[in-house]
């Protein structure tokens, strides 16, 4: 019996081009990214439902959408 | 997302940028976008400004919904030598500017009647000078940092158009500071 492989999709933030500038705060819907210490945008996996509304606003695009097995 | 007080001071960038056309002394209230986002970041150790506060960057934005390419900004741009370099080049030209105010101060100079654009291109700006109650300096210093506020403003809107909105926000020599700040005050996340 195969068991089923889930993907998840999940913001990834590169965070040595990370600007901070906090434009995916604004348009997270579930507030699962936060700039951390006014140095770098950080993700919470746990909260990110991988919508990528983040990485298109990124006015730098240093943000990804990666895909995890759950 | 409720708005919030804070969303609508692009209105409050607008202003300013308008009064420099009718009084350039009024170039003088530019310095809290100075000083406001050092204070946050160098005590409440934050990139607060830029990330709610920064009228500059939610103008661009609103402007940018409607008018900008939306594509990703050049590779070069982002990179931190570009990042440093510009704000090494701006503390250049703003010191330069504190410099001719110094002069006019001094009586060394004559009081110009300009706005400098891109640091190259002086437009005549005669009719916003009114006089000043105080030393001519005082309206050089004025013209001088309405020229960089311009400057950045123009700057912004041609990247929001070939890039993203708030492209300027890569770049721009208060984020870079400000992150450079925070950095230094609360070490690496």
């Amino acid at each position: 019996m195969g068991t089923a492989v889930r993907k998840k999709r999940t913001a990834r933030v590169d965070s040595s081009s990370c600007v901070a500038c906090g434009c995916c705060v604004k348009v997270c819907p579930k507030a699962a990214i936060q700039i951390v210490k006014g140095v770098v945008a950080r993700v919470n996996p746990e909260t990110c439902i991988g919508c990528g509304k983040c990485a298109r606003e990124c006015p730098a695009s240093v943000i990804a959408l990666e895909e995890a097995v759950v | 997302m409720k708005k919030k007080w804070y969303d609508y001071l692009w209105i409050l960038s607008l202003t300013y940028l308008i009064l420099g056309f009718f009084n350039i002394l009024f170039a003088w209230l530019g310095l809290l976008c100075f000083f406001i986002p050092l204070l946050i970041s160098a005590i409440g150790g934050s990139k607060a400004y830029c990330n709610r506060y920064c009228g500059r960057g939610q103008l661009l934005g609103l402007l940018g919904k409607r008018f900008s390419r939306k594509r990703d900004i050049p590779k070069w741009m982002k990179h931190k030598a570009f990042r440093y370099g510009f704000l090494a080049f701006f503390f250049t030209m703003f010191f330069l500017m504190l410099w001719n105010t110094y002069l006019v101060f001094a009586g060394a100079r004559e009081l110009g009647q300009v706005v400098t654009l891109l640091w190259t291109f002086k437009l005549p700006w005669h009719w916003a000078y009114h006089g000043t109650l105080f030393h001519p300096g005082v309206a050089q210093f004025a013209f001088g940092f309405y020229s960089v506020m311009l400057t950045s403003t123009v700057l912004g809107l041609i990247t929001m158009l070939l890039f993203k909105p708030r492209s300027w926000c890569v770049y721009c020599p208060m984020g870079t500071m400000t992150q450079l700040i925070c950095r230094a005050r609360n070490g690496k996340p």
